[in-house]
């Protein structure tokens, strides 16, 4: 079967991590990698993997758009170099899976709203954060039933499993986090914490939400929607489990998620890892079919 | 070191918790009629420093933390006009409090932050450690459960800290776990690295009684700040009582610039009447300090006993086996249920 061809930009854990999933995905092939350190471990990594990579950034790879056939990049890198890295690779006709906290495009959680995105043909969008893509479900689950005034999401992380980048750049979780829990959740305010524990042997990814509902929730139907919505979601994160919960406290529904990754590039306990990667090699794989099928032609953007 | 330093003629800036760790033994319910009371007094008692925040800090009103009944900046806008003398500062972790936060409380008229971390994950505050210092604030980087690191390690944590901007470490004893030598060993560890002008700060918690000697025990070995909270009022056991510290400091002929009398009356005629429950070690205030648990999770516990029908005390010991840390507090709640389903006594939905 013909295969959509990639390239990962960025060769920290999640640029690392991504070579396994888009690997085993049968409409995707990870083609090249893209670092900016030569001594890389992720891009030893993937040449050994059989990628082609460059340590010239972006502008190591645009030479080999065309000549290679590459159709999605998936960005791995920062939100302050995204918006060029797009660009850029827009400008080529590549479409751009964004999994940096810049958030240009519009916002992805698969089994809520990928199938729009898809339809659109957008050239950019953007996975929100690693916390976005294991609680937003949720929320959305809550507030199809009905109204949420103010979804909450804690996340707690293993330290081995968070880069340098995530941490020197805290608040621009927070922000898109926060931000996507309405605009995708659909509540109508949103927050988002984030805390980094230590603890050996690490801890596995725990996710706790909390929606306050305008009215008297429906226990029975909130249940039901959540428990389908965490099986939406076990469909590309087989890890993905209700620890306890759905509670209800007047209007307060609580849910404590688990997340235990594959273990494909770091241990099982980096579910948070493997939430985020695999979410957007699912999303990779809608366009790839739609492209496969001939339903969409991603176009050079036109750039002013 | 072992004889008894004469500590005579130190200065050192006390700085009071009584708004900001106390919010957490009010269950962060503290009236704006109450901070103004409280501040004033501080102020009027010569305390140099004032931290004014929610329990948790910069962004802290949420479900996870609790909602006070007043903003940060609508404390803040109250409290900073009717103070003479004293400086106020705010407390910031990152993850829950972001750096439009810090200017809005900068705007409100706080001129010092607290910088939070777990003791380990000091890179998760360059950002914020620098805007700080960009807004001019007096800034501190603050170590929190510092127990759970060597005392090389901390330093090493410190120094982060430090290079990111950081004028002030803090040592944190959260869990009012540690006991004077350990203070000792991480101020003298924090000392060799740390560059000569940067000062060095305690934070006690009293769950094992240990606030006043730990704070001794950091000036004996060079720290300068030391936070505490009139009549102890904070989380867990209290913060080391500031009164009581004053009084061992004028004792010992360290100097505060603190009016000993007021700090007294103020406890007495303040602070106690405002207490919900008597801020004091007791068996679930004792259990943090024992097991070495954050001392916020202690009214949390609380209410998940109540709520799931197992003891405080269990649910704190369980989690200090799991290494549940400061910001964790929905995993009281998660902790106590999965504890009650193996004891029969919740049912799980999906069974």
């Amino acid at each position: 079967m013909k295969k959509i061809r990639c390239a990962l930009i960025g060769s920290g854990n999640i640029g690392t991590d991504l070579i396994y999933k888009i690997q085993r995905s049968e409409m995707l092939e990870p083609v090249w990698m893209v670092g900016i350190d030569p001594s890389s471990e992720g891009l030893a990594r993937a040449r050994s993997m059989g990628l082609k990579t460059t340590a010239a950034g972006v502008d190591g790879l645009l030479p080999h758009v065309l000549e290679d056939n590459i159709q999605i990049a998936f960005d791995a890198t920062s939100a302050y170099v995204h918006a060029e890295n797009s660009r850029k690779l827009n400008e080529l006709g590549v479409m751009m899976i964004d999994l940096t906290p810049a958030a240009i495009g519009p916002l992805c959680v698969p089994p809520v709203n990928l199938l729009e995105h898809a339809n659109k043909v957008e050239m950019n969008v953007n996975m929100i954060s690693c916390a976005g893509q294991a609680t937003i479900p949720i929320v959305f689950a809550v507030s199809r039933i009905q109204s949420v005034a103010y979804g909450e999401i804690i996340a707690s992380l293993a330290s081995k499993s968070i880069g340098p980048g995530t941490r020197a750049n805290l608040d621009e979780f927070t922000y898109t986090t926060s931000n996507a829990i309405q605009l995708v959740g659909g509540a109508k305010k949103g927050k988002a914490l984030a805390i980094i524990n230590p603890a050996e042997p690490p801890m596995l990814m725990r996710n706790t939400i909390y929606c306050q509902t305008e009215d008297e929730p429906d226990q029975t139907r909130i249940t039901e929607s959540i428990l389908q919505m965490i099986g939406e979601v076990q469909k590309y994160v087989p890890g993905y489990r209700l620890v306890n919960g759905p509670i209800f406290d007047g209007k307060w529904v609580a849910v404590f998620m688990e997340v235990a990754g594959l273990g494909d590039y770091l241990p099982r306990y980096a579910g948070n890892l493997d939430i985020m990667t695999a979410a957007a090699t699912r999303t990779a794989e809608m366009f790839a079919a739609e492209i496969l099928a001939g339903n969409i032609q991603l176009k050079p953007l036109e750039v002013a | 070191m072992n004889q008894t330093q004469d500590l005579k003629g130190r200065k050192i800036i006390i700085h009071d918790m009584c708004l900001r760790d106390g919010m957490h033994a009010k269950r962060e319910q503290m009236s704006i009629e109450q901070m103004v009371t409280i501040a004033t007094a501080l102020d009027d008692a010569g305390v140099p420093m004032i931290q004014v925040t929610h329990g948790a800090g910069l962004g802290g009103n949420s479900r996870q933390h609790g909602f006070a009944p007043h903003s940060n900046e609508e404390y803040l806008r109250v409290v900073v006009p009717r103070l003479r003398q004293a400086k106020v500062s705010v407390l910031l972790i990152p993850g829950l409090g972001t750096m439009k936060e810090l200017q809005s409380a900068y705007d409100c008229g706080a001129r010092s932050v607290h910088v939070a971390t777990h003791c380990t994950e000091a890179d998760t505050s360059p950002q914020h450690i620098a805007f700080a210092r960009k807004l001019g604030m007096d800034t501190t980087g603050f170590l929190m459960m510092a127990h759970l690191n060597t005392p090389e390690g901390l330093a090493q944590q410190g120094k982060l800290m430090e290079s990111y901007g950081a004028q002030t470490i803090y040592i944190t004893d959260s869990a009012g776990y540690m006991l004077p030598a350990d203070v000792k060993a991480r101020v003298a560890a924090l000392r060799t690295v740390l560059k000569p002008e940067t000062e060095i700060g305690f934070h006690g918690h009293h769950n094992m009684g240990m606030g006043i000697s730990n704070s001794i025990a950091a000036i004996e070995e060079g720290a300068s700040r030391i936070d505490a909270s009139v009549a102890g009022l904070g989380a867990g056991a209290g913060n080391t009582p500031l009164e009581v510290f004053v009084a061992v400091c004028e004792r010992m002929g360290i100097e505060t610039g603190c009016d000993l009398f007021k700090l007294m009356d103020m406890a007495e005629d303040i602070i106690l009447p405002l207490m919900d429950h008597m801020v004091r070690v007791d068996r679930a205030s004792l259990t943090l300090g024992y097991a070495g648990v954050y001392s916020t999770f202690l009214l949390h516990a609380k209410r998940a006993s109540e709520r799931f029908g197992v003891s405080t005390r269990d649910i704190l010991i369980e989690l200090g086996r799991k290494k549940m840390i400061g910001g964790q507090e929905d995993m009281i709640v998660d902790t106590a249920m999965t504890m009650a389903k193996e004891r029969g006594l919740l049912k799980d939905v999906t069974a």
